[in-house]
C-alpha cells in the first residue's frame, strides 16, 4: 500500500498520509540515544554474570580500578542502600521477593545478570576495563525447565513465585456429559522482540534546576519517571524523561531495566553525564525475553464440535526474577485464551516459575500468541477427532454478532473483559473468500497427489487494544495558526506523530503536516500513558479528539463574534473559518485564519473580553474497557521431504480494526507482526545449554527472517465492527499481525506432512520437522 | 571457586597496524610479527567479528589489501589463479569460459551476502577454514593447489592437506595464502552444487559438490566434495566408486547419495544432530546429482 | 604502536581529519569522531547491516572495517545520498511505499539499495531481493522496502532511457 499524495481538503482521517516522522529518518537525522552526546559524558560498561546460577563470592575490582580512563567501578556493595526494582503496576506482595537487584549481591540467576558497573571516558576503555573485572563465585545446579517439580529460589522462597487461578462455568460437570475429549501437551519456544536498536539510556544531571534528564526513555516515560523518582527519593517533577527517535520496541525496550537507573545514579554521583549503549550480544541474554511456556489442555466437546469445556494448566518460564511487569503475562494468557468462541465452563491455573534464564517479560501480544497457538490447536484436534472439517468446527463455536457485547467472566490489567463489538463469522467468510478457500484446497489436494507436502492452516482470534483507565492531551494554536499537541505517548516507530496528527488535523479543520505533535517529553505534560498494549490509537486519539473539539468551539465561538456569525454557520477549512454557505473570495464570505484567532486570544488582546486567553484547551479522555479487535488468518506452507524446511507460500492476515487512522500503517504494522510471528514459528528461539548457558547469543544463532524468508503477504483491513467505546470507532492494530501466527503455521505444517495435530511445540525448526517426517515414515 | 568473566565484548582489543605495499613486505612484517601474535588481514569479514568478540587478539594486524600483485586473477597453463586479494565477488560473472567459470558463478550466491561478498576474499575464506564454507567444498573437490608464502619461501599445498579440522589449516603462523589454483575443467565437465543452510547466506548445514564428464554414456572422472558436515571438507571415496563407470540415473544417484552419507564423521551440535547431519548430506549429494544430468534423459 | 594515528577519512567529498586508534572501527569513527550519527549500530557483528555505507562505489559493513582502513577512499553515507535538498529516488519511494517505521534500519538499507543499483544497473528482480535480504528489519516486514526499492528502481531506469 502506498502513500496517497493528495487527499482530498480537510479530510485525512482514514487515508493513507505520508508520514511526518519519514523525511529526518531518511536523511539520516534521527535522533537515537546512540547520536546523542554530552561534553565530558562517560560511557558505563556492565559486567555480566558468566553463570547461570552460583553464590557470589567476591568481585574483584581493583585492576579495572585503576586501568586507564577508568572513573568508577561499582558494585552492589556500592549502591547497597537502594532497592530491587519494582513492578510497574501494583503487584501482590508475593512477587516481591522476586525482584532484581540492580546489581546481583550474594546470587548470581542467570548469564547475563548485571554484576559491575564500569565507567570510563570512552567505550572502548570501558570494555578493556570490564575484562580485568574477576568474579569469583560457586556455581550451584541451574534450574532450566518451568513444568518440573519447583525448587528453592531462597531460603523459605519456592521458584514457583505465584500460582493464578480463573475460570467460570461448571467444568466438572461438562467434562462428565462430553461426546469426546482431547487432551494435549503444547510448548512455545522462547523468544522476544529484539528491535533492532539495542537500549541505551544516557543520563545529564542539571545542577541549575536539580534535574536528572535521561534520553532513550520509550514506551511508557511517565510511569518510568515515577519510577526513578521513587527509586531515588526525588520528587517526580526533579526527574525528565526525554524520547527521541526509537528503533523499534515491540513491548521489550522501555521497561525499566538495572542499566537505566544506573546511568542515572552515575550522573548524580559521578557528576558528569553517563551514556549506556547496549551491545547485541548483551541485549540477547540480558533485555526481556517471553513466550516461554508449556501447556497441558483438554477440551470437552459435543458430537458437533461445539466446545463444553476447556481446561488448561500451564507453565511459564518467567526466568530468573520478576521484572516490571508482574504476573501480566500469565494474566493475559488466561484472559484471552478463549479467543473468539464461546466456552461455555473455562478452568485456567498458571504456574508463575522462576528459571535461571534471562527475565521474561511482554512481547508483542504477550500471552496471546501463546494462547491463540493452545486454543486453535486444541480445535484442530478437535476436527480431527471428530472428522469434521477445520472451520466448520470453528464457525459452530464463534461468538455471534448479536452477542455483542459479550462479557467472559474473566479480568486482566484491572479491567473486565467484555467484547465491545464484533462479527466474527463475516470476517471469516470475508478471508475464505479472499484466498478463494474451496479452490484452494482443491489445488492442495492436487498437488498432494503429485508428491508434494503442502497443507494450508487457518487461526481465528481476538486480541485486545485501548487500555484506559484515562489519558489527556493539550492543543494550542499559534499565532501563524500552527497546531502544537502535546501528548504524554511514545513513538516506537508505528507511526504515533502521523496518526495523531490526522485525528487533530481532522477535528479541528487544519492540514496535519501543521500539526507538530510533542510526546515522550515528560516535563511538557503531567501525565502520560506512553504507547503499548495497542492503546495510543484509543485513548491518546480520544483525547486529542477531545481537546481537538475543545479547540475548535473556541475558535468558532470566537470567529462568530468577529464575523457576526452564528457558530453554526461556520466552519474551519484547512486552518480558516469560513462561512459555510459563502465560501471565501473576493465576493464571496467573510473568513478569518486561525492564527489570527490566537492572536485575538492573546492575554493582551482587546478582543479578549473575560475569556480565557489563548486558542488552546485540554482534552480527556475516558476507558472502562479495552477494545477487541479480532482477526483470521490463513497460511498455505510447502515443506521440504528431505530437509523438514518449511516454506511459506502464501499468507493472508484480515484484520478488523474498528476504524482505520491511516491504512497505510495499519497494513505495516500487520505485516511487520506476521513476519515476527513467523520468525517465532518457525526460526527464532533463545537456547540454553544443559548449564544454563545461552546458546543463542549473536543475530547468526538468533535467526531472524529476511526479506528472502517471507512470503506474499496479503492484507484485508476491515471496519465492519467500529468500538462502541470511543467516538471514532478505534480499537487499534498494533499487536494483530502476530498474534495467531504460531497457530496457522502449526496447522499448515500438519496438512503438509499429512499428520494431523503433529506440531506441538514452536518454533518448527527444519530439524524438528525432519524427525516429525522421520517418525511417520517408520511407521 | 575463583573465574573471570567470559568475553562479552563487540569492541577488538587494541593492535599495531601495518599496511605493506609489497609481497616482500608483507611476508617479512608477518615473519617478524607472527611471534608475537601478528595476523594477516585481508578481507576481514571472518576475521573482523572474531576480534570484535576478543575471541582473537592479535597484536598485530598486517593488511594486505594494498599489496602489489595479490589481486591476480588470471589463468595460465590450464590452472586459473587466484591471488590473496582477489573479492568473492570478482566470481559473480564467470572469470573464465566454460565449467569452472560457471561453477564459480554459480556457487559464489551461497556464499553470504552481497556486501560481505564485496570485501571478503576466496583466499581468506580458505584460510579462515570454517567446515561451512562454500570455496572450501570448491577447492577440496578439485584438488586445488594452496601457495604459501612466508619468510622460509614459498610452497604448495594440496588441498586435501590443507584444510585440517575446524578453523585450522597447514598454514603456519608465518605464512600467508598468497594464490590459490583451480584447475581449468574440460569444456565437456558436468557440475551440480547444493546446499542446506537455515536462511540464504547462512552457514552451510551441509552442502555437496559434483563434478564428472560423460564419456560413452557412463560416469567418468567423478569428484563428490562434501561440506558443511565434518570437520573440514573432503571428497568422498566411496561414494566416487559407486558413480564410476555407471550409466547417470536416479538409483546410482541415491547409492552414491547414501554411502556419502554414511561415509562422514558427522559435525554435531544441539541444532544438528548426527541423523539429522547424514539426512541432510544424502539430501544434497542427491540434488548435486540430479543437476549435474539436469536435462538429461535416463540412460 | 597501538595508540592513536592520523586519519583522514573522506566522506560525502569532505575530508575529517581524526586521530584514533587502530582498533577503532569505520562505523565508530564516522559516528562519533566525524559526528555523522546517520549510520547506525545495530550489532557490532556484521550480520544486520545497519552499518552499510558506500566506500568506494560498494556497499560494505561499516562495523568490519576500521578506520585506518579507509584512509584514500571515497566514503558515502546517508547524509550524502540527497543532493542538497533534491532527495534520492531512493529516499522519496520508502517515503511513498512505507518502507520506514522506526527508521534504525532505514539508512543500511538506503545505501546498500544505492550502491547495488549504482554498481548493477541492470540488476534482475530475483537479485535485488537477494540484495535486500542482506540486512535485518524487524519493524516493516520488508514488504515496504522491496516495493519502495523497486519503484525507486523503476524510476531510475526511466530516468536513465530518457537520456
Amino acid at each position: 500500500m502506498s502513500t496517497d499524495l493528495h487527499p482530498p481538503q480537510g479530510r485525512v482521517l482514514g487515508r493513507s498520509v505520508a508520514r511526518l516522522e519519514d523525511p529526518p529518518l531518511v536523511t539520516g537525522r534521527g535522533r537515537f540515544v546512540g547520536d546523542i552526546s554530552f561534553p565530558r559524558q562517560l560511557h558505563m560498561r556492565m559486567v555480566r554474570s558468566p553463570y547461570a546460577h552460583a553464590e557470589l563470592r567476591a568481585v574483584d575490582v581493583a585492576v579495572a580500578r585503576a586501568a586507564p580512563g577508568i572513573v568508577a567501578v561499582w558494585t552492589a556493595a556500592d549502591i547497597a542502600d537502594l532497592p530491587p526494582i519494582d513492578f510497574r503496576d501494583p503487584a501482590g506482595e508475593a512477587l516481591r521477593p522476586y525482584r532484581q537487584p540492580l546489581l546481583a549481591r550474594d546470587r548470581l540467576r542467570y548469564v547475563g545478570e548485571p554484576v559491575a558497573a564500569v565507567f570510563a571516558t570512552d567505550a572502548y576503555l570501558a570494555e578493556d576495563a570490564a575484562d580485568l573485572v574477576t568474579v569469583e563465585a560457586e556455581e550451584l545446579p541451574p534450574i532450566l525447565d518451568a513444568a518440573g517439580a519447583p525448587s528453592s529460589f531462597a531460603a523459605g522462597l519456592s521458584t514457583e513465585a505465584l500460582v493464578l487461578r480463573a475460570g467460570y462455568g461448571e467444568v466438572e460437570a461438562a467434562f462428565a456429559a462430553a461426546h469426546a475429549v482431547i487432551a494435549l501437551d503444547l510448548e512455545i519456544g522462547r523468544h522476544s522482540g529484539v528491535p533492532l536498536e539495542t537500549r541505551g539510556a544516557l543520563a545529564h544531571y542539571d545542577a541549575t534546576r536539580d534535574v536528572i534528564e535521561l534520553y532513550g526513555a520509550a514506551k511508557v516515560p511517565h510511569r518510568n519517571r515515577d519510577a526513578l523518582a521513587r527509586m531515588f527519593g526525588r520528587s517526580a517533577a526533579s526527574v525528565v524523561l526525554k524520547e527521541g527517535s526509537t528503533g523499534g520496541g515491540f513491548g521489550i525496550r522501555g521497561e525499566l531495566y538495572p542499566e537505566d537507573f544506573l546511568v542515572c545514579l552515575a550522573a548524580l554521583r559521578l557528576a558528569r553525564p553517563v551514556k549506556w549503549i547496549e551491545d547485541r550480544r548483551e541485549h540477547l541474554m540480558a533485555a526481556n525475553h517471553s513466550r516461554q511456556q508449556r501447556h497441558r489442555a483438554r477440551v470437552a466437546v459435543d458430537a458437533e464440535g461445539v466446545v463444553l469445556a476447556l481446561e488448561d494448566e500451564f507453565f511459564l518460564d518467567q526466568g530468573a526474577y520478576v521484572r516490571t511487569h508482574g504476573a501480566r503475562v500469565p494474566e493475559m494468557t488466561m484472559a484471552m485464551l478463549p479467543g473468539p468462541y464461546r466456552i461455555p465452563a473455562y478452568r485456567i491455573t498458571g504456574h508463575f516459575r522462576l528459571t535461571n534464564k534471562t527475565p521474561a517479560a511482554t512481547y508483542r501480544a504477550p500471552g496471546r500468541y501463546e494462547g491463540s497457538f493452545v486454543r486453535e490447536r486444541l480445535l484442530d484436534a478437535v476436527a480431527d477427532r471428530l472428522g469434521l472439517d477445520r472451520v466448520t468446527v470453528r464457525r459452530r463455536n464463534l461468538i455471534g454478532a448479536a452477542e455483542m457485547p459479550f462479557t467472559r467472566s474473566l479480568s486482566a490489567l484491572g479491567t473486565d473483559i467484555v467484547y465491545d463489538s464484533g462479527d466474527y463469522a463475516l470476517l471469516l467468510d470475508k478471508a475464505l473468500a479472499r484466498i478463494g478457500w474451496e479452490k484452494l484446497q482443491g489445488e492442495l489436494k492436487r498437488r498432494r497427489g503429485k508428491g508434494e507436502l503442502i497443507g494450508a492452516g487457518i487461526g481465528i482470534f481476538v486480541d485486545k487494544g485501548g487500555l484506559g483507565p484515562l489519558d489527556g492531551t493539550r492543543i494550542s494554536v499559534d499565532a501563524t495558526g500552527s497546531v502544537e499537541l502535546v501528548t504524554g505517548g511514545s513513538n516506537v516507530g508505528q507511526g504515533f506523530v502521523t496518526a495523531m496528527a490526522q485525528i487533530c488535523a481532522d477535528t479541528l479543520g487544519v492540514d496535519y503536516r501543521r500539526v507538530r505533535v510533542v510526546y515522550g517529553q515528560t516535563d511538557r505534560i503531567q501525565y502520560g500513558i506512553g504507547a503499548h498494549a495497542s492503546r495510543a490509537s484509543v485513548m491518546t486519539g480520544g483525547a486529542t479528539h477531545a481537546a481537538a473539539l475543545k479547540v475548535r468551539a473556541k475558535a468558532l465561538e470566537m470567529a462568530a463574534a468577529l464575523l457576526q456569525a452564528g457558530p453554526d454557520e461556520l466552519d474551519i477549512v484547512d486552518g480558516v473559518v469560513v462561512h459555510r454557505d459563502r465560501p471565501p473570495g473576493p465576493l464571496g464570505g467573510p473568513s478569518i485564519a486561525l492564527g489570527e484567532i490566537a492572536r485575538h486570544l492573546a492575554p493582551d488582546s482587546p478582543l479578549l473580553g473575560e475569556r480565557d486567553p489563548g486558542l488552546s484547551a485540554e482534552g480527556w479522555f475516558r476507558a472502562d474497557h479495552m477494545t477487541y479487535p479480532y482477526g483470521v488468518q490463513i497460511a498455505v506452507v510447502r515443506v521440504d521431504r528431505d530437509t523438514g524446511e518449511v516454506t511459506v507460500e502464501r499468507y493472508l492476515c484480515a484484520y478488523d480494526v474498528g476504524r482505520s487512522i491511516n491504512p497505510m500503517l495499519v497494513e505495516g504494522q500487520l505485516v511487520g507482526g506476521v513476519v515476527q510471528g513467523l520468525g517465532g514459528a518457525l526460526s527464532e528461539e533463545f537456547r540454553y545449554d544443559e548449564r544454563g548457558e545461552p546458546l543463542s547469543v549473536t543475530l547468526a544463532d538468533y535467526r531472524m527472517p529476511t526479506a528472502r524468508d517471507i512470503p506474499p503477504i496479503e492484507i484485508l483491513i476491515t471496519e465492519d465492527a467500529p468500538s462502541p467505546l470511543n467516538p471514532l470507532g478505534i480499537k487499534s492494530a498494533g499487536e494483530g499481525g502476530i498474534t495467531p501466527v504460531g497457530a496457522v503455521i502449526a496447522a499448515a505444517i500438519d496438512e503438509a506432512i499429512g499428520i494431523p495435530g503433529a506440531v506441538r511445540r514452536l518454533p518448527m525448526t527444519p530439524q524438528r520437522v525432519k524427525a516429525l517426517l522421520r517418525a511417520k515414515a517408520d511407521l | 571457586m575463583p573465574g573471570s568473566t567470559r568475553e562479552t565484548s563487540v569492541k577488538p582489543a587494541p593492535f599495531a597496524y601495518q599496511r605493506p605495499a609489497t609481497i616482500e613486505d608483507a611476508v617479512r612484517l608477518l615473519g617478524e610479527l607472527a611471534p608475537h601474535e601478528g595476523r594477516v588481514l585481508a578481507g576481514g569479514q571472518s576475521l573482523v567479528p572474531i576480534m570484535a568478540f576478543r575471541l582473537a587478539r592479535p597484536a598485530y594486524l598486517i593488511d594486505i589489501n594494498a599489496v602489489a600483485g595479490l589481486d591476480r586473477l588470471f589463468v595460465r597453463d590450464g590452472v586459473l589463479r587466484i591471488g590473496a586479494r582477489v573479492r568473492h565477488a570478482a566470481f559473480h560473472r564467470p572469470v573464465v569460459d566454460g565449467p569452472l567459470g560457471a561453477m564459480l558463478a554459480q556457487v559464489v550466491r551461497h556464499v553470504a551476502h552481497y556486501p560481505i561478498r564485496l570485501r571478503g576474499t576466496l583466499c581468506g575464506s580458505l584460510a579462515h577454514a570454517d567446515p561451512a564454507a562454500e570455496w572450501g567444498v570448491v577447492a577440496a573437490t578439485l584438488d586445488a593447489e594452496l601457495v604459501a608464502v612466508g619468510a622460509r619461501g614459498e610452497r604448495r599445498v594440496a588441498a586435501s592437506d590443507f584444510f585440517r579440522g575446524p578453523m585450522e589449516t597447514a598454514l603456519a603462523s608465518d605464512e600467508l595464502l598468497a594464490e590459490a589454483r583451480l584447475p581449468v575443467l574440460p569444456d565437456d565437465t558436468r557440475f551440480g552444487f547444493a546446499e542446506f543452510s537455515r536462511r540464504a547466506g547462512d552457514y552451510a548445514l551441509a552442502m555437496a559438490l559434483a563434478v564428472l564428464r560423460i564419456e560413452a554414456g557412463t560416469i567418468a572422472a567423478p569428484r563428490l566434495g562434501l561440506g558443511g558436515a565434518e570437520a573440514a571438507p573432503r571428497r568422498i571415496a566411496a561414494a566416487e566408486g559407486l558413480l564410476r563407470g555407471e550409466a547417470p540415473g536416479e538409483a546410482v544417484f541415491r547409492a552414491a547419495a547414501e554411502a556419502a552419507a554414511a561415509a562422514i564423521d558427522p559435525l554435531e551440535d544441539p541444532e544438528t544432530d548426527a541423523q539429522y547431519r547424514r539426512e541432510l548430506v544424502e539430501a544434497m549429494v542427491f540434488r548435486a546429482l540430479t543437476q549435474v544430468c539436469a536435462g538429461e534423459a535416463e540412460a | 604502536m597501538t595508540g592513536p594515528v592520523d586519519v583522514t577519512l573522506t566522506i560525502n567529498g569532505r575530508s575529517h581529519a581524526i586521530r584514533v586508534e587502530p582498533r577503532r572501527t569505520l562505523l565508530d569513527a564516522i559516528r562519533d569522531e566525524c559526528g555523522l550519527t546517520g549510520t547506525h549500530m545495530g550489532c557490532e557483528h556484521g550480520v544486520c547491516g545497519a552499518c552499510t555505507v558506500l566506500v568506494d562505489g560498494d556497499p560494505v559493513r561499516a562495523c568490519l572495517m576500521f578506520a585506518v582502513q579507509a584512509e584514500g577512499s571515497n566514503v558515502r553515507t546517508v547524509e550524502g545520498l540527497a543532493q542538497g535538498d533534491a532527495l534520492h529516488a531512493l529516499q522519496r519511494a520508502f517515503m511513498a511505499h512505507h518502507g520506514v517505521q522506526c527508521g534504525f534500519c532505514t539508512p543500511g538499507f538506503l545505501m546498500l539499495a544505492a550502491g547495488a543499483l549504482e554498481r548493477e544497473p541492470d540488476i534482475g528482480d530475483a537479485e535485488l531481493l537477494e540484495v535486500l535480504s542482506s540486512n535485518l528489519c524487524r519493524c516493516t516486514g520488508y514488504q515496504g522496502i522491496v516495493a519502495a526499492v523497486r519503484a525507486a528502481l523503476a524510476e531510475l531506469r526511466e530516468a536513465g532511457n530518457e537520456h
